[in-house]
């Protein structure tokens, strides 16, 4: 499996946000920095999923917020945020547990690169000790750490 | 047979789910298509089996196709149990 590499300035640990839709804008802000999404495009994570519900869970505790590519991606990129505060979706219809903890924002152009950077994020949630471990970090520095 | 990985874009957690069943179905040797969709196309699509999230399963359930939903879309566990229990309700 490779390992994923992601840039420091793509990975974020937050204490809390004040809802789900917070940490999505949350999570999207190094991409939004770098210019790698626009606005639209956030807004267009948060949409979609108060239309279709939170289907953005990906694994138990993962969360995988992304929109299409033409609602606003410039270049292909990706970000994760740790939050140690538990973000609740609203209540799934299923009744099970809508909720994560890392939030991984994705922006897609074509689809050769999405799939590379999908296969690299299945391997990270296929791991469930590195999972485990991104969630029990307690500063941005001990995240850092992991993704060296 | 024909696997049908949902979600609602038809290009994130349908296309992991995808590539799951596809190692999933590869490693066992089972005669299986899979083909990712988001949840506007789900219904039209034929499908013997489909496979996705929570939220999703509740809505596609009572339809032609038995419906399975994945917690962990990166779980080859997780999949090849769900594809187990298809094969073995429908021997």
């Amino acid at each position: 499996m490779e390992e994923m590499k992601v840039d420091k300035r793509y990975i974020q640990w937050e204490k809390r946000a004040d809802n789900w839709m917070d940490a999505i804008r949350i999570s999207a802000q190094p991409l939004l920095q770098e210019q790698k999404i626009t606005t639209n495009y956030v807004e267009a994570m948060i949409t979609n999923i108060q239309e279709l519900g939170p289907y953005i869970l990906i694994a138990p505790n993962v969360a995988l917020p992304h929109a299409r590519p033409e609602q606003g991606v410039n270049e292909i990129g990706l970000s994760v945020t740790v939050f140690q505060e538990m973000v609740f979706f609203d209540k799934a219809e299923a009744e099970k547990p809508s909720e994560a903890k890392i939030f991984i924002c994705l922006a897609a152009k074509d689809s050769e690169s999405h799939l590379n950077l999908l296969k690299e994020i299945s391997s990270l949630i296929e791991n469930e000790e590195m999972i485990t471990r991104m969630m029990n970090t307690n500063s941005e520095e001990e995240l850092h750490e992991i993704f060296e | 047979m024909k696997i049908l990985a949902v979600c609602g874009m038809g290009f994130g957690s349908s296309l992991m789910l995808k590539m799951t069943a596809d190692r999933v179905i590869q490693k066992k040797g089972i005669n299986a298509e899979v083909e990712a969709t988001d949840i506007g196309t789900a219904e039209s699509v034929q499908a013997d089996l489909i496979l996705t999230n929570n939220e999703f399963a509740s809505q596609l359930e009572g339809g032609k196709s038995a419906v399975k939903a994945i917690m962990n879309m990166a779980s080859e566990e997780e999949v090849g149990k769900a594809i187990d229990e298809f094969l073995e309700n429908n021997k």
